[in-house]
């Protein structure tokens, strides 16, 4: 094929190039995915600061101001107890960055583990852990989310960590398919004539070769645990009032849709944005580490 | 009809689900096990007597070994049997018979929109690869992708149902007594749901057909002459079909969740409101009960698709 043999000395000189360099090149050829970057930046420096930059305490109640439309004293208006809708849609972005991200942990945490130990092990070790993987993906993950939150006790870190724990077969699934490819491998070979033991040639030689997919899919599985988390706020099972979470900013506005309906949609963007940006730096990467979807 | 190594393939396919399906129900049984505290106490409710406790200490053999006590519960779950609601103290099986057909009308209605709006989008993307249409298809997908589904739900109701009144806001018909109501109510929930599922459809539908229009197979029959519209339609359509069952089958597990959240904002009497109501006020049989139907719902609906690919696909039976 003639793309192989243009691809080649491309990819070489990208393996020898340092991180720096190959961020920059991975953002200059992807625009989108740079914009995209910059988003989570924001949103994330959001979370952290949101103390410092927000305008108003996003729990304070002002009886004299209820439902107000966007004004300079209050950019997006206020709601129906008269708290500045801005401050809290920044910090609710505290609540969705920990919320995604407390969730993606647990589910690396749980899952790489476990899909390493299965593709390496073989045999009846795989066999087991791989029928445990179909029986959790089967079922539907908020719906687990919510009877566990519900079992545990109500509340945002529960709830997370429930949603984490459904997410972490889909990571263990992509983790064992890698390291049955990579464990045929001579330097594993090599390794285990050297008389390392299977948790050395795991960490040191399968884990940073299998590392790249599983990567792409904990970025798209933060979109997905942000909505989760949207979900389960909206429901009330996730972050408690009077704390402030987009989901939960949603369910309020709804409540008094026909009076000021422009009350949600400002939330709502703000879930879109962040899950979109979110998506497009995981496809982007999924396309800048994968060797075979050579660019045009 | 089936050749030998299909039907070696099925009961390997049905052989292979068994461990599943014990692995879930043991998993929604489990869930009461999580309560912390005495479990009797939780589920005698508040103010009971301790004769009341010792009589739900018995009812549930709590105080027997754990595999025992889930043998039980499994058996008494096949017999309909899925104790009662500790609020209402109606059957569990009778709640679920109630809510669940009004969720798969949902469902259903969802996936059949996501399937007749999703195919033509992904066929014309596919077709125009890299060009605008494509584009636009790509971009409106990840936006789809990324929307809330119960945010879309409320956008629908204020603006279609609020503002315009062309559908009812809330609340929800029984398919069995008024079918055209039925429709007409479901049509704004089945939207909301299959916003994510056309996406969904769309950009698998795409990815594997682009796939399979590069490959060399494809290249011969471009070669021999056949026009492109031939070759799309009549070859591509064909190669992919098998992919498509995948995608429904993840579609299923997909609306099935999303449906507990729209099924909130529509006031809709399904599973999603009885399992959201359920959990808000701790009445866990009804919980468990709720899952495990979700549950063997899907694990039905993939082992159905994993049989029809073993039979569609003869390069899969023939592994």
């Amino acid at each position: 094929m003639t793309d192989a043999t243009v691809q080649a000395p491309h990819q070489a000189q990208i393996d020898r190039d340092g991180f720096v360099t190959r961020f920059r090149h991975w953002l200059t050829d992807d625009p989108v995915a740079a914009i995209a970057l910059a988003v989570l930046c924001m949103i994330v420096g959001c979370a952290i600061f949101a103390p410092w930059i927000s305008p108003y305490d996003p729990t304070l109640q002002n009886y004299d101001a209820m439902l107000e439309g966007p004004s300079a004293a209050h950019l997006l208006g206020t709601d129906d107890l008269g708290r500045d809708v801005f401050s809290r849609l920044i910090h609710g972005a505290s609540a969705s960055v920990y919320a995604s991200c407390l969730a993606v942990g647990v589910a690396s945490l749980l899952g790489i583990p476990v899909g390493l130990i299965a593709g390496y092990a073989g045999g009846w070790v795989d066999e087991a852990i791989s029928r445990v993987i179909d029986t959790f993906l089967s079922f539907p993950a908020i719906v687990l989310a919510i009877a566990v939150t519900g079992v545990l006790g109500i509340g945002l870190t529960n709830a997370m960590i429930s949603v984490g724990i459904v997410f972490a077969p889909q990571l263990a699934r992509l983790a064992r398919a890698r390291t049955l490819v990579l464990k045929q491998e001579l330097y594993v070979d090599a390794a285990h004539c050297f008389g390392a033991s299977p948790a050395w040639i795991l960490a040191r030689h399968i884990l940073p070769n299998a590392i790249q997919p599983v990567l792409v899919q904990m970025t798209l599985l933060m979109a997905v645990a942000l909505l989760a988390e949207a979900s389960l706020s909206f429901l009330g099972l996730g972050m408690q009032p009077p704390d402030p979470s987009w989901g939960s900013m949603i369910a309020r506005a709804y409540l008094y849709a026909q009076i000021a309906p422009a009350q949600m949609y400002a939330p709502g963007i703000a879930i879109l944005v962040t899950a979109l940006a979110f998506n497009t730096v995981g496809e982007s990467l999924r396309e800048a580490l994968d060797p075979t979807s050579a660019k045009p | 009809m089936l050749n030998p190594l299909q039907r070696r393939m099925l009961r390997r396919r049905i052989v292979q689900a068994v461990p599943v399906i014990i692995m879930a129900t043991f998993s929604v049984f489990m869930l009461l096990k999580l309560l912390p505290g005495d479990v009797a106490i939780t589920l005698a409710g508040e103010n009971a007597t301790s004769e009341r406790i010792e009589e739900i200490r018995q009812i549930h053999g709590l105080d027997r070994p754990l595999l025992v006590q889930y043998g039980q519960w499994a058996w008494n779950a096949v017999q309909g049997d899925l104790s009662n609601s500790l609020l209402s103290g109606e059957a569990v099986t009778t709640t679920l018979a109630r809510v669940f057909p009004n969720t798969m009308f949902i469902v259903c209605y969802a996936i059949v929109l996501s399937i007749v709006i999703g195919v033509p989008l992904g066929l014309l993307a596919a077709s125009q690869a890299g060009g605008l249409a494509d584009r636009l298809v790509m971009l409106g997908s990840s936006v789809g992708v990324a929307l809330p589904n119960f945010w879309i739900a409320m956008i629908l109701v204020v603006v279609l149902a609020l503002n315009r009144q062309l559908f009812p806001a809330t609340g929800f018909v029984s398919p069995w007594e008024d079918p055209l109501g039925a429709v007409w109510y479901a049509t704004l929930p089945a939207v909301a749901l299959a916003a994510s599922g056309v996406a969904e459809v769309a950009r698998q539908l795409r990815s594997s057909l682009v796939e399979v229009l590069n490959s060399q197979h494809f290249r011969t029959l471009h070669a021999k002459g056949l026009p492109f519209r031939t070759v799309l339609w009549k070859h591509g359509l064909r190669n992919v079909s098998v992919n498509l069952l995948t995608v429904i089958s993840l579609l299923v597990n997909r609306t099935l969740a999303a449906t507990v959240v729209v099924e909130v904002v529509f006031a809709i009497p399904g599973m999603g409101n009885t399992i959201v109501n359920a959990t808000l006020q701790r009445d866990f049989p009804v919980v468990q009960g709720a899952v495990l139907a979700m549950v063997l719902t899907v694990i039905t609906v993939n082992l159905i698709a994993d049989m029809l690919y073993s039979v569609l696909d003869p390069r899969i039976s023939q592994r």
